[in-house]
Order: C-alpha cells, then sequence, then structure tokens
C-alpha cells in the first residue's frame, strides 16, 4: 500500500484490472495504468494483462472504473486562513474522499483572497496537508465589497486562476462592466453567482406555489435571469470572459445557450441539488435544502437536465458550502444557506448515467476535463507524464447518503438520507493514495 | 484675414481647433516654421515684431502652467502683448459660462485667444461665438494640438522625419486629448501607431481611428522607434478603472524591463506633468540619452510661435474678422 511516507520519485504503482476512463481522449477500456513518482508513465488497453513487473506495487482495481480525479471548481474553505487548520483538513478529506483531486476555492475565506499574499498563503497551506490540490478565485472588488477592482492582475501572477466575488455577485452593472474590461486584458475569466441582490433580498427559497404553502419570502427565478442576461451583454461589450456559476433556472440557461450559439466566450457550471432536487425537498422547513440559488421548480430542475445532455452546461461544481449545526438549526428563515457537496458530487452526478441521460463517459467529462479546461488548470484527464491524479470508483455499488458519515466536518447535505450508486474507493494525488474506503 | 487670403495661406485655417482634418502639408509647414524658431530662441536677442500691436489673452478654464507659460513667452516673443485670464468654471453652468466669456472678449477685440477648458468640445463653442482666431489648448479629452505638434517637432528633429515610424503611445488613452491629437498627426504623417493600455483604459473602437491595440506592454512596445507615455489623469476617472497604482505600474508603467522590447535606441516621450513611479519609472524618464522629455518642452515655445504667426493677421491685409 503507497503510504503518504512513500512518494519517492521512483516509487511506481500499477493499476492493474481497470476500466479506463478518459472523457478527453474518449477512452472506455479494460486496461491498467503505472504510476512513477507524481505522474503516470504510461496507461492503455490491455496494459497488465498479463501481470504487472517487478519490483512495483500492484493495485487491483477489480474491473472497476478508473478516471482522472475529479476537478471542484466551486469549494467554499470559509476559515483556511485563521489559525483554525481542522478546517482545511476537513475540506480536504472530504474532496478526497468524493474522488475530489483538484478544487477551486472561493475567495470568501477569512482573510479574503483579494491580495497576492493570500492566494500564496492558502495554497501553501493547502500543499502542506497533502490533500486535494487547491487552486484559488481571487477576488473581483477588494474585500469582495463590489466597488474597487481587486488586484487582478498581481493575483493572477501568484496563482488565482479566475476571479469571483463568491457568493455575492458583483451587482453594480459599471463595476462588473469595468471587471470584465479589465480582467480580458489579461485574458482572465470572472465567474458570477448569477442573483441579482436586490430582486433577491429577504427572499430564503424559490418564489412560488411552495413558498406561498410555506408561508416563506421567495426569490424569483428573474433574479437569476435578470443578471445573467445583464451579464451576457457586459461580456459582449467588453470582449470579457464570463463564467456563470450554479446555474439553476431554465430561462437563465435558455440565454446561456442562445449566447454560446452567437461565439460569445460564456461559459457555465450547475451543481447537483439543481438537477437532482426541486424545491419540495425543502419539506417541512428542512433548512439542509436552504441553498443558494434556491431549489426551484421541477421544470427548472428538468432544464438543467437538458443543458446538461446538450452541452449548455461545461461543468458539474458542488457548490460545498459547510455551515455548522448552529447556522441550520434555526427557524428557516434564518438559517444559512448552503450544503456540503464534495462527497455526494460523483454519487449524485452518476444519477445522470443511472437514468439514461447522459453517457458514463459525458458525466465524467463534466467532473474532469470540462471543469479543467475552463480555468486552465493541469488536471482533469490521463495523459503521459501527467500528474497521477485519480479516481478509482464502483459505478455500480449503492450506498445511502449519512450526513453523520461524512468526512466533512459540517454535516449539512441536502442529500442525507439519499440511497445512491456510485462509490469511491480510493483517491490518489501525485501518485499517492489519499483516500482508501474501509473494507 | 479675408476669406480669398485665407485660402492662398500655407495654413488655410482661421482657427486651430484640433488636428483632425489638417492635410499634411499644413502640419509640415507648420513644423517647418517652429523648426525656425527654435534656433531663434537659443539666442539671447531672440524677440520678433510678428505680433506687435496685436493681443493675446490665454484663456485658462482649468488650471495650467506649462501650457499657458509656454504661450505667453511664444506670444511675447513674437512682439504680442499677452493677457492671462484664469476664469473659474462653475460645475453647473459651463456652456452659460463659455458664450458669456465669449461676449465679454469680442467686447476687448483681442486678435488671439488660446483657449483650454475640462469639457470636450468648449473651445469649438468658444470658436463660433468671439471675433477672432482660437486655439485650443486643451478641451477635454478631446484635442491637445499644440501638444502633438510640438511632439512630432521633437520627434522629426531626433529621428529626421514621421513617416514609416512605429510609435506605441501608451497608459490612460481614454482620457487622453494628447492621445487623440498624436493619434490624428502621426497617422496623418504616415506612422504606424500602436495603443497600449488595460481595455478601462482606451476608449470604444479606438481601432477605428487606424491603430493597432495592445493590452501586454512587451508585444505593443515590440520594435517601437518612439514610446509615448501618457500621464494617468485620475482627475477625469469617476470610480476605478484599474485596481491600484501598485499594480498600473507592474504591468502598464514604463521601466526598462519593458523598455527592452523597444527598438534600442527608441525615444521615450511624456507630455508632462509626470506621475513618477506610476506610469513611468523616474530612472528612465530622467535616462537623457533615451527620454525626450526635456526637449518637448523646448519644441513647445517654437510651435506656439508657428501657430501664433500662422493665425495672426498679416501686417496690411483688412480689418480682422
Amino acid at each position: 500500500m503507497p503510504g503518504p511516507g512513500n512518494n519517492g520519485a521512483e516509487h511506481r504503482v500499477a493499476y492493474v484490472n481497470a476500466r479506463l476512463l478518459d472523457p478527453a481522449s474518449g477512452l472506455d477500456a479494460l486496461g491498467g495504468l503505472l504510476t512513477k513518482g507524481r505522474a503516470i508513465t504510461n496507461f492503455g488497453e490491455g496494459l497488465f494483462k498479463h501481470g504487472a513487473p517487478e519490483g512495483v506495487v500492484v493495485v487491483d482495481c477489480g474491473g472497476h472504473c478508473l478516471a482522472p480525479g475529479l476537478v471542484d471548481i466551486r469549494v467554499q474553505l470559509r476559515e483556511a486562513g485563521i489559525e483554525d487548520r481542522g478546517t482545511l483538513a476537513s475540506a480536504g478529506r472530504s474532496a478526497t474522499a468524493g474522488g475530489v483531486t483538484s478544487l477551486v476555492c472561493l475567495p470568501n475565506t477569512d482573510p479574503v483572497i483579494d491580495e497576492s499574499a493570500v492566494v500564496e498563503f492558502v495554497a501553501r497551506r493547502a500543499r502542506l496537508l497533502g490533500l486535494a490540490k487547491v487552486y484559488p478565485y481571487g477576488a473581483v472588488t477588494k474585500n469582495l465589497e463590489g466597488r474597487e477592482l481587486a488586484e487582478m492582475g498581481l493575483l493572477a501572477k501568484a496563482g488565482a486562476v479566475a476571479f469571483t466575488d463568491g457568493v455575492t455577485a458583483v451587482a453594480d452593472p459599471q463595476v462588473m462592466r469595468r471587471a470584465l474590461s479589465y480582467a480580458a486584458t489579461f485574458g482572465l475569466t470572472v465567474a458570477q453567482h448569477p442573483e441579482d441582490p436586490s430582486l433577491a433580498a429577504d427572499g430564503v427559497m424559490n418564489e412560488g406555489e411552495v413558498a406561498t404553502r410555506l408561508g416563506l419570502i421567495g426569490i424569483p427565478s428573474e433574479a437569476e435571469i435578470i443578471l445573467v442576461e445583464r451579464d451576457i451583454r457586459l461580456a459582449e461589450l467588453t470582449g470579457g470572459r464570463l463564467h456563470v456559476a450554479h446555474v439553476s433556472s431554465a430561462a437563465a440557461l435558455q440565454a446561456i445557450r442562445q449566447a454560446k450559439a452567437r461565439g460569445l466566450a460564456i461559459t457555465c457550471d450547475t451543481a447537483p441539488p439543481y438537477f437532482a432536487l426541486n424545491e419540495n425537498a425543502l419539506g417541512d422547513y428542512r433548512t439542509f435544502a436552504k441553498l443558494s440559488p434556491p431549489l426551484r421548480s421541477e421544470g427548472d430542475r428538468q432544464a438543467v437536465v437538458e443543458a446538461l445532455k446538450d452541452g449548455t452546461v461545461d461543468a458539474i461544481a458542488s457548490d460545498h458550502n459547510p455551515q455548522d449545526e448552529d447556522a441550520k438549526r434555526l427557524p428557516f428563515a434564518q438559517a444559512a444557506f448552503g450544503g456540503v457537496g464534495l462527497e455526494t458530487l460523483l454519487a449524485i452526478s452518476l444519477e445522470l448515467h443511472h437514468n439514461g441521460h447522459l453517457s458514463l463517459l459525458d458525466v465524467l467529462r463534466l467532473l474532469t476535463v470540462g471543469p479543467a479546461e475552463l480555468l486552465d488548470l493541469p488536471a482533469g484527464r490521463l495523459r503521459e507524464g501527467g500528474p497521477a491524479d485519480l479516481v478509482l470508483f464502483d459505478a455500480g455499488r449503492g450506498w445511502k447518503v449519512d450526513a453523520d458519515t461524512l468526512h466533512s466536518k459540517s454535516k449539512n447535505s441536502p442529500f442525507d438520507g439519499r440511497p445512491v450508486q456510485g462509490r469511491v474507493l480510493r483517491t490518489v494525488v501525485d501518485g499517492r493514495a489519499v483516500f482508501e474506503l474501509e473494507a | 484675414m479675408t476669406q480669398a487670403a485665407l485660402d492662398n495661406a500655407p495654413y488655410p485655417h482661421r482657427h486651430l481647433l484640433g488636428i483632425e482634418g489638417l492635410s499634411p502639408q499644413e502640419i509640415t509647414y507648420l513644423l517647418d516654421r517652429a523648426e525656425t524658431y527654435v534656433g531663434r530662441n537659443r539666442q539671447t536677442d531672440n524677440k520678433k515684431s510678428v505680433l506687435r500691436g496685436r493681443t493675446l489673452i490665454n484663456l485658462f478654464f482649468e488650471a495650467s502652467t506649462r501650457t499657458r507659460t509656454s504661450f505667453e513667452l511664444a506670444g511675447k516673443r513674437l512682439g504680442g502683448d499677452v493677457i492671462n485670464m484664469s476664469v473659474a468654471t462653475s460645475a453647473v453652468k459651463k456652456g452659460e459660462t463659455v458664450i458669456d466669456t465669449a461676449m465679454t472678449l469680442n467686447a476687448m477685440h483681442a486678435d488671439v485667444l488660446v483657449v483650454r477648458h475640462s469639457e470636450s468640445g468648449a473651445v469649438k463653442l468658444l470658436s463660433e461665438k468671439v471675433n477672432c482666431a482660437v486655439i485650443n489648448a486643451g478641451d477635454g479629452s478631446h484635442e491637445h494640438p499644440t501638444q502633438a505638434l510640438l511632439d512630432a517637432l521633437t520627434i522629426r528633429r531626433r529621428t529626421g522625419g514621421i513617416s514609416g515610424l512605429l510609435v506605441a503611445i501608451c497608459g490612460d488613452i481614454a482620457h487622453s486629448r494628447v492621445a487623440r491629437s498624436n493619434i490624428h498627426l502621426l497617422t496623418t504623417m504616415g506612422a504606424r501607431v500602436r495603443l497600449v493600455a488595460p481595455k478601462t483604459l482606451l476608449p470604444a473602437e479606438a481601432e477605428r481611428l487606424g491603430v493597432e491595440v495592445f493590452h501586454d506592454m512587451n508585444a505593443g512596445l515590440a520594435g517601437c522607434d518612439i514610446v509615448m507615455m501618457l500621464r494617468l489623469q485620475t482627475e477625469r476617472m469617476h470610480g476605478a478603472f484599474f485596481p491600484s497604482l501598485r499594480e498600473y505600474f507592474h504591468f502598464f508603467g514604463l521601466d526598462y524591463s519593458k523598455l527592452a522590447n523597444a527598438k534600442p535606441d527608441a525615444l521615450i516621450m511624456h507630455p508632462g506633468p509626470m506621475n513618477r513611479g506610476v506610469e513611468i519609472d523616474s530612472e528612465v524618464a530622467d535616462d537623457i540619452g533615451r527620454s525626450a522629455i526635456r526637449e518637448q518642452v523646448e519644441m513647445g515655445v517654437a510651435v506656439r510661435m508657428a501657430c501664433l504667426e500662422a493665425l495672426a493677421q498679416p501686417a496690411g491685409e483688412g480689418d480682422g474678422g
């Protein structure tokens, strides 16, 4: 077993008897893969069919799926900066348990990632932890206040892979225009939380019949579509690259679909709750289902599935947002928004395959090379000489999401209690196993 | 000057409001005349009597030291009477103020008005209301023709000609009248012009002015003969066009490392006043071998003398108007 102390440059591991899946190249075949040190050195159909070479550690995959490690482009680390190292470690363990080997964290950490020193600080702490690779978003505006531009050029130089104000939208259209324009100077992407804050103000769930029955203030899906349509116009005006995060509504997806058809540099992602759940999941005021953007109507959910099928959506991200019990055990309107998602990302996404909407390779594309290409990350594909970041999973294995057994310190999963299919068996980062499912 | 006299003059215009629309011959004429004044200005006895008996009014609605002084000197060396008027602008009633001022000036029978105003188009408006020749000494973000002419004279004296040169104009293009006048002059005279700036400091469809647009200094300066830096005009900015001066200097400030992309003998220019350490590194600005910044100031007086001479009514030709 290659342990953490075992990652010398010569350390070699042979993965035999694997169903190799590489969405980037379309590979789906029984074969093997060899890693040396941190890199993949060989892989292919039929490799190690007659046994692995001498002197290497052999991992028998038992015919299960071996794919590039998942790339999650929307994760909140929250307290990455402060002395509570537990939070980053907990996110790291949660990521690797979910098969995620690269994640991009939002800048709403403490301190905010609006200075190059913080970019370096977060990256260094994550490296020390040695779990999933952490790439930071830089802030679009100073202190995420939506007013003055952050030093995007210097942040990018320090390692920020793209820019966003995290869970808040850049609301002022002039600021957004300048942000897109300035970012385009350096060829950088601005990712937007698509919600008009004034239309969403005080709202706690999707506006409609369910909100009416529950007596809760709704957020109309127009809060999303209006901001998305505005941003598409601004992207067109400035020539900037716009990424719309966690799209949840049919109308916004239609606007993005049309913008893409016009050839604009616009991309988007969605998160598992938006194709696997609808507003009825709130049931009797379940605060774990209080998300931002809110879970929407069944029609919106189906539109998200369609957009995943026709390529309008470029990536699935977990939208991991840990909240402790104190923040969720409150009357619905007072409870915090957000759900953890790293550990359920793969299983919920595989529902799209099990339900016949997408092929296994297409689901994996949305979780690997799709997001990696959006932000130019060196991840998400099987490549000789590339990093040995891998996930081994049993696509058919059933299990039940149990918030209490999640590795995440926070247990606020909107999928708690859901029977799912598809389980991560092993996660490998830089050639080292960083997660193994206990038998 | 009568219309017939105007039509036959080498500079056949009543005013100098901008470079846009001037022909290469007219520009060359002004530069040639300015050239003759350069040598003369270096002598002790440098007075001429071209403007004897004429009144030049420097009308500045916006603060200026070097341009006003330069015009004042130019007018005095040509033997004219020079009066400086600084008019405090009222933010709300600018239009009215300009026209009211024009009426007052008409009553004073000035011969040449040199006008600077913070609003684009204000000098043109004034020129339509007064009975004398008007020189635009800078209107808003529109034009600053004598600056472009003095830049051209500086370049011509250093390189021998303007045609065929590759010129990079860098920095705050959006707010710069100097940039606009220089773009018109340089492209009219056959130079190739590049604009180098962050997208937020470039006006819309700038490439339609016949220039190439760059967002990266190293790429934009590659192979250039002339590097023109512009002052960041924070006073004209509403809201943030870039994150910080530190970041601006890092990516768009002229230092030796970025300058290394230009031709080895590339000339550095700046219309002044400089923000040292913001758009230009102090060492580069003061590099005697490379920087023409001091020479630009000297050329300013000569160019303004040439412009005043061209606009002044020649003796014995009609009674003005």
